[in-house]
């Protein structure tokens, strides 16, 4: 197996149990995450248990490699360095913020339950990649700008 | 089920708790799971696992940096299938989606050209970034959390 293949290899593994904890987490059911965004109704907190568990096991992890100047496999550790805190990114999370809230969606679960077979995640992935389009059409930074320079 | 003790408690609580659908061990596993999926790709591939960020940068359509994404993309999109075939007992009933089709439009437009702006998602932002103390991602992670209720609130409660 060359290299590039074993990368390839654990990206897709990755990608395997990131999407089998989006499903048994409940992420994927969009009544499940309007259920904890909806303070004010019977409040269902299982997404904090999400955010906690995830957060806990990322912690460490980022932790490690902070301490590290490469990947285990001696690449490059493709880290963010900005710590500005600009309109787009407080606006761009608001509109986020409000789509989720109105589908019950985020980008991950709506990938892995289009992936299921649902219509209408299909529906939303194809809505999310318009948006996405269109930012890209309409950034007017210079294209890799918005990437984070490698640390 | 003996409902009515907590029920009568719930009425004088601030926050009811919706104890049915409940799922603490389910949602922390599944959690756990995706604190070890981020793990991992940081550690063996040195990259964030953000979402969005890997979607959203394939769409120049331009050469280049796009492998590993497509790999990612791959595993991800094979989650249902091979879960359903290792561990059945674990899949759920089905996805409730109660919105319409204008909605969901109107909801996939926002969460693109949003997280696009914001740079990440529940998971570039949520995930990895309050895992790395970033002051970005909980600025972030505080808009589309105080969004998400805000418009959940309206909806359900207000129109």
């Amino acid at each position: 197996m060359t290299r590039n293949t074993f990368l390839r290899t654990t990206e897709c593994a990755v990608g395997l149990i990131f999407g089998w904890g989006l499903m048994l987490s409940g992420m994927t059911d969009p009544g499940k995450v309007l259920g904890f965004l909806d303070l004010a109704g019977p409040w269902d907190p299982s997404l904090a248990f999400v955010m906690g568990g995830a957060i806990a096991v990322g912690f460490a992890a980022f932790a490690l490699a902070r301490q590290r100047t490469g990947s285990l496999l001696g690449g490059a550790l493709h880290l963010p360095a900005r710590k500005d805190i600009d309109r787009p990114l407080v606006i761009g999370a608001l509109l986020f913020g409000a789509g989720w809230g109105l589908a019950g969606f985020c980008p991950g679960p709506a990938l892995v339950t289009m992936a299921s077979g649902e219509p209408k995640a299909l529906l939303f992935v194809a809505a999310m990649l318009g948006g996405m389009a269109l930012h890209a059409l309409t950034d007017r930074e210079t294209p890799g700008a918005r990437q984070a320079p490698l640390r | 089920m003996q409902g009515g003790p907590i029920s009568q408690q719930e009425e004088h609580a601030i926050i009811a708790i919706d104890w049915i659908h409940f799922t603490p061990w389910a949602s922390l596993t599944g959690g756990l799971l995706l604190g070890i999926a981020a793990a991992l790709f940081i550690l063996v591939n040195g990259r964030i696992l953000g979402i969005s960020g890997i979607v959203g940068a394939l769409l120049p359509l331009r050469r280049g940096d796009t492998g590993w994404r497509i790999a990612f993309l791959v595993g991800l999109g094979a989650a249902p299938v091979t879960l359903r075939l290792l561990a059945p007992a674990t899949l759920l009933a089905a996805p409730r989606i109660a919105a319409d089709v204008v909605t969901i439009v109107a909801a996939g437009l926002l969460v693109g050209y949003g997280t696009r702006l914001g740079s990440g998602c529940t998971s570039g932002h949520g995930i990895c970034g309050l895992s790395r103390l970033s002051p970005r991602s909980l600025v972030a992670t505080a808009c589309f959390m105080g969004a998400g209720f805000a418009t959940v609130f309206v909806i359900r409660h207000l129109i």
